[in-house]
């Protein structure tokens, strides 16, 4: 059974009212008329899967998430979420899912085990369970110390780590968190993972956007990725490695404006692209390092020394930046 | 997968834990929340029905016709403001509400329960006003507690239709005009809303008597009078009962297109 189904999903979010300026013309009206945020989206996710959503800022991460949280309405299409219609049987959705949003955005008048315990309520567990499970989640996460402290007293990620643990304390079956590790430090990153790795053996069905890579990569079974409201590649990481085009990316910054250097070396044997952005020269070498020394004499030869030389073998990283021309972070 | 997420829960006990979240809330801020709604009517009481009076610039009488204006006037602040400051706070930039939103009952209750909090919060505003204000005036000819029935509907469906107006003007009006609602809104409502003269009285300016009319304050002020001082004259009973039940579900509806238009991007 699929935990998670969408079909031609679509959400255009309405333009947003532009002033008339008197005498300014006024700015040419989105083609649509509003934002596409998702267009024509069809996915399925199974019961039980890791399932990573990548993207650039505004590829429509959070709008995907919102959608199958019941929380953005629909512009067209559909999607079932555990087994229920997210636009006709919300509270059937909701009550088996549990969402870390992007932004935290805890219950500034109660106290942080009190988030817990009254979250947990609103699904009818009772007080007593709630607090046992509240207390064990805050150990869990790392925060018990915290647990009567006020929610404005918890730093940035402490509050993500308390997000993470009211997504869990009414114990639901589809977990969606969005950018979960974003403003956590190396280490807690590493325990969130552990946690999300534990919660996916449990049977738990883990949807996650994220803008890291190796994240993706180490935890999703599958990785869809999106730009601009459009899928544009879904499967296995290891699948989508083997897709990523063959060349080595090398990235040379200089001190100034490369886009001279790009043009001149575009025409070089081994390079089968080369663009500039700002100081940064991106070049898909055929032929690995071993076009370094000859993209450094050419920088020279334009009066650019070079600042910073880095390489990426084909990986997922530049499997993204050459389906959408960008980087993810 | 787990025993609690495939058992369907009760909306009603979603909304009782929602609710007891809101009477947490508002417990720890009782005395601000006294100070914000009670302050006015009490200052009110001090000068027209202690001071002037003293002074003999008022009749002694004059308590008689204040004090159910004085009670109006209590319940209904505290219920617009106990929806409409909560509402702006929960819908601000961290929207804050989304824990509540995402539990597993239709939105919509989550506002009716915002609206249900509210008329107790306006209660317990005016219980505490009541007496406060009889005993800085004195004792008050023809006050009555007779009338309980009466008593009690006026301030449910009076509760009932300004919280419903707090969740209208919550959820609808920018949080940076909430000064301006204050001033162009409810301080007008203050002043036209029967609560200081009864409507009677309006006899001699016959186009205030009408123009007074739009004001839902005025009904909650005349329901208090028939009920809390029968023998002032006030408007029948039948029309203020009608016209509150008409501002109740008119507020509603009005309250839970704000809502759900903030609550579903
Ligand atoms: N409430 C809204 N009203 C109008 N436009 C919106 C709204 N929310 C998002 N958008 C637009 O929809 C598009 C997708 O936004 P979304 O927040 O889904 O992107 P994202 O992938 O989550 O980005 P990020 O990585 O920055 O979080 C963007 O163009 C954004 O400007
Ligand atoms: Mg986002």
């Amino acid at each position: 059974m699929n935990a998670i189904e969408t079909r031609s999903l679509r959400k255009v979010y309405p333009a947003p009212a532009v002033k008339k300026k008197r005498g300014v013309p006024a700015p040419p009206a989105p083609p649509s008329g509003g934002i596409v945020a998702i267009d024509a989206l069809d996915l399925a996710v199974a019961e039980g899967e890791f399932f990573g959503v990548l993207g650039p800022n505004g590829a429509g991460k959070t709008t995907l998430i919102g959608i199958l949280t019941t929380r953005v309405r629909i512009t067209a299409g559909e999607a079932v979420v555990a087994g229920a219609n997210v636009t006709t049987q919300p509270a059937d959705v909701r009550r088996r899912i549990g969402v870390v949003p992007q932004r935290p955005n805890p219950d500034r008048s109660l106290s942080v085990i009190e988030n817990l315990v009254f979250h947990a309520t609103y699904f009818g567990i009772s007080r007593a369970d709630a607090h046992r499970r509240g207390q064990e989640l805050l150990e869990r996460l790392g925060i018990a110390d915290k647990m009567n402290a006020k929610v404005d007293q918890l730093s940035g990620g402490q509050q993500q780590r308390l997000m993470i643990a009211r997504a869990l304390s009414h114990d639901p079956r589809v977990v969606f968190l969005d950018e979960p590790t974003v403003g956590l430090d190396p280490q807690a990153r590493l325990s969130l993972w552990e946690i999300l790795r534990e919660l996916h053996a449990q049977g738990r069905t883990i949807v996650m956007s994220t803008h890291y890579m190796e994240e993706a990569d180490q935890l999703c079974g599958r990785l869809a990725i999106i730009d601009q409201g459009k899928l544009l590649a879904l499967d296995t990481p290891a699948a989508l490695k083997l897709k990523a085009p063959g060349d080595t990316l090398v990235e040379v910054t200089f001190d100034g404006d490369a886009t001279v250097v790009a043009d001149a070396v575009r025409a070089m044997e081994g390079v089968s692209n080369a663009e500039a952005r700002g100081p940064l020269l991106r070049v898909f070498s055929k032929r690995g390092g071993a076009l370094i020394p000859a993209l450094i004499d050419a920088g020279e030869a334009h009066g650019r020394i070079v600042r910073d030389i880095h390489l990426s073998r084909p990986s997922l990283e530049t499997l993204f930046i050459s389906l959408t021309g960008r980087k993810l972070t | 997968m787990t025993a609690e997420s495939l058992a369907p829960v009760a909306p009603s006990r979603v909304f009782l834990a929602i609710l007891r979240r809101d009477l947490t809330v508002a417990r720890r801020e009782l005395p601000y929340f006294l100070v914000r709604t009670a302050l006015q009517p009490i200052l009110f009481v001090v000068v027209f029905g202690f001071l002037l009076p003293k002074m003999g610039m008022i009749p002694r009488g004059y308590s008689t016709t204040m004090l159910p204006g004085v009670v109006a006037l209590s319940l209904t602040l505290s219920a617009i403001q106990s929806v409409a400051l909560p509402m702006m706070q929960d819908f601000g930039f961290t929207k804050e509400i989304e824990d509540r939103l995402l539990s597993p009952v239709p939105i919509q209750l989550v506002a009716v329960e915002k609206v249900f909090a509210g008329v107790l919060q306006g209660i317990v505003a005016a219980l505490f006003v009541l007496p406060v204000a009889r005993l800085i005036m004195g004792p008050i000819p023809g006050l009555s507690f007779a009338n309980a029935p009466l008593l009690l509907a006026v301030t449910i469906l009076g509760g009932a239709a300004f919280s419903a107006m707090g969740l209208y003007l919550g959820t609808g009006i920018a949080p940076q005009q909430i000064g301006l609602m204050f001033s162009v809104i409810v301080a007008p409502m203050i002043m036209f809303g029967c609560t200081y003269y009864p409507w009677a009285g309006l006899a001699h300016v016959p186009v205030m008597k009408w123009l007074v009319l739009i004001n839902p304050l005025v009904y909650v002020s005349e329901g208090m009078r028939a009920a809390l001082t029968p023998g002032v004259p006030h408007m029948p009973i039948a029309a203020i009962l009608a016209a509150l039940v008409v501002l109740t579900v008119l507020f509603m509806w009005m309250g839970l297109k704000a809502f759900d238009k903030r609550a579903m991007s």
